[in-house]
């Protein structure tokens, strides 16, 4: 084959998937303003993604926190400014760590969980008895999840941030010597309400990201088990790049302001 | 083609329905009527395409080409809101039953109750345990998920479920494949039983003789992606079809060749 016709083939293929990808997100979005809704599911759905999701972010947040005050430490402490560790700390966890690893951990968890329970829906013909049951699959399945993911995410994300800025304290006071009223006083000293907002915003689009990656790769899963563990693995690939490039584009975006 | 038993006006008139996927051309112009009232088997061997020409009717798949005319309306070029509609008349028990196994098994059969029968909430589920009973299955199985049920509990509860909201046109895809004699024909009896006392119409693919003996008042015979041969049960054995005298005596040669490697 020409690699020309190769390598436009496989844009083609792109393009293509794009395309079905924004019309999904369409159907799933206007489908979400549409009675009849499902209260019950959507409830379902916050604890599954908000609630039994805690543990996972809760350990990264703290983890993270920790080690971001230890590190900060031997890096300032070369040019005196140790005094500046509780700032980096509580900005680099709202602005960036926090949404980024509970994105980043949400995927792992609630996106897989997602394709796999709705691939196998796929291709065990239950989305099928869905539809003939007059039910629409995007208003029962996908919307409940999409408007749990978005709504839980910034909730999830905003607990981070607290442990996150609580794991850097316990480090600085316990290990590294900071007085606690310093410390707590040097956190809210140079923090803005930006700094959270936009680490929720961030929030909202990776949740709503995370959920449409596993309904839209479930969805769209066929052949058997072994659909289903391809959909598992893109939904989970496809929304943490996705999570990187719209982290960069957000950032930017508040950025430029 | 011999004339039908049925007398009842047409519910789904269905005119040169072609499906391929790929190259591969599963229903090629088929033709076929179903008459209000009756109750109409589709036989043929495996992969002719049965199954996907329910899914055309129910508009899970969409065809190449042809037209599919329920009550009068072409469903081929519905919008999505009058298709629910239409959905609403239908019931359908999958090949793989296709239970939802994020409910228990009462919840299946309360399903159609309350997204398409809009059966209150708090009577729903003395009705579901109700309907649980029709086909023979105790209170407490329906408590149990999905997974935990043998196959023809299965094949049970999906039949539950599809007549649950008492649709008018109902279709049954292999309801007794997998069965023992006794449970395929106990869910023989149970469709025979619900369909007469729904008053339902209708059309259920098998490959299990006594079944299509037992619940047609109509055959139809599916070969080569067209209905070769359509005729009253009490003509099947004098069709002088040679594909339908092949099938129903289970023969392996004639005119059908099964792509199987011969030695
Ligand atoms: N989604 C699909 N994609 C590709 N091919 C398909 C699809 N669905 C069905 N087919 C093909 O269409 C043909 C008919 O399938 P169908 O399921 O209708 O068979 P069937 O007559 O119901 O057989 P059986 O009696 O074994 O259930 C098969 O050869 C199958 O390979
Ligand atoms: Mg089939």
């Amino acid at each position: 084959m020409n690699p020309v016709a190769a390598i436009g083939s496989v844009f083609l293929d792109f393009l293509a998937a794009c395309g079905r990808l924004g019309l999904f997100a369409a159907v799933s979005v206007g489908q979400m303003a549409r009675p009849p809704y499902y209260p019950r599911l959507i409830l379902r759905q916050v604890i599954e993604i908000g609630y039994f999701s805690l543990p996972v972010v809760g350990l990264t947040a703290i983890f993270s926190g920790m080690v971001l005050a230890l590190q900060s430490f031997t890096g300032f402490a070369r040019f005196e400014a140790e005094s500046a560790i509780a700032t980096v700390v509580v900005l680099s966890m709202t602005r960036e760590l926090g949404p980024v690893l509970a994105g980043l951990m949400v995927a792992g968890r609630v996106g897989a969980a997602m394709a796999a329970e709705i691939g196998t829906m796929r291709v065990t013909e239950q989305i099928d008895a869905l539809v003939t049951l007059a039910t629409d699959p995007f208003r029962y399945l996908v919307a409940p999840r999409l408007i749990a993911g978005t709504l839980m995410l910034p909730c999830l994300v905003l607990t981070a941030d607290i442990i996150g800025v609580f794991g850097g304290y316990m480090v600085s006071v316990h290990k590294l010597g900071f007085g606690p009223d310093t410390y707590l006083k040097n956190t809210f000293e140079h923090l803005e309400a930006m700094d959270v907002i936009s680490g929720l915003v961030k929030a909202a689009a990776f949740g709503f990201l995370i959920a449409l990656m596993g309904c839209y790769h479930g969805y769209h899963s066929k052949g058997g088990a072994q659909g289903v563990g391809a959909a598992t693995t893109n939904a989970v690939v496809s929304a943490s790049i996705l999570i990187l490039t719209s982290n960069y584009l957000i950032t930017e975006a508040f950025f430029a302001r | 083609m011999t004339a039908g038993a049925a007398t009842g006006r047409v519910r789904i008139a269905i005119r040169g329905l072609r499906v391929a996927f790929g190259p591969k051309v599963v229903l090629d112009g088929l033709d076929l009527d179903l008459h209000d009232g009756e109750s109409l088997v589709v036989i043929g061997g495996s992969g002719t395409g049965k199954s996907v020409l329910l899914k055309c009717i129910l508009g899970l798949l969409r065809p190449d080409a042809g037209t599919i005319v329920v009550d009068g309306e072409d469903t081929t070029r519905m919008g999505s809101r009058a298709r629910d509609a239409l959905l609403r008349k239908f019931g359908m028990l999958f090949q793989s039953a296709a239970l939802f196994d994020s409910l228990a098994v009462w919840e299946n059969v309360a399903f159609p109750l309350t997204h398409v029968g809009g059966v209150a909430r708090d009577k729903v589920r003395d009705v579901a345990t109700r309907k649980l009973a029709d086909v023979g299955l105790a209170p407490e199985v329906g408590l149990l998920s999905p997974a935990e049920l043998s196959g023809g509990m299965k094949k049970r509860v999906g039949l539950a479920r599809a007549i649950a909201a008492e649709p008018e046109i109902i279709f049954f895809d292999e309801p007794t494949t997998g069965l023992d004699p006794i449970m395929a024909d106990v869910i023989n009896d149970l469709i025979v039983d619900c369909t007469r006392r729904l008053g339902a119409t209708t059309l259920s693919i098998t490959h299990d003789m006594a079944s299509v003996r037992k619940i047609a008042t109509r055959i139809a015979m599916l070969h080569g992606g067209r209905i070769i041969w359509s005729g009253p049960v009490g003509a099947i054995d004098t069709s002088g079809n040679a594909y339908v005298d092949q099938f129903i005596h289970g023969r392996a040669e004639g005119p059908i060749q099964m792509a199987v490697a011969t030695p």
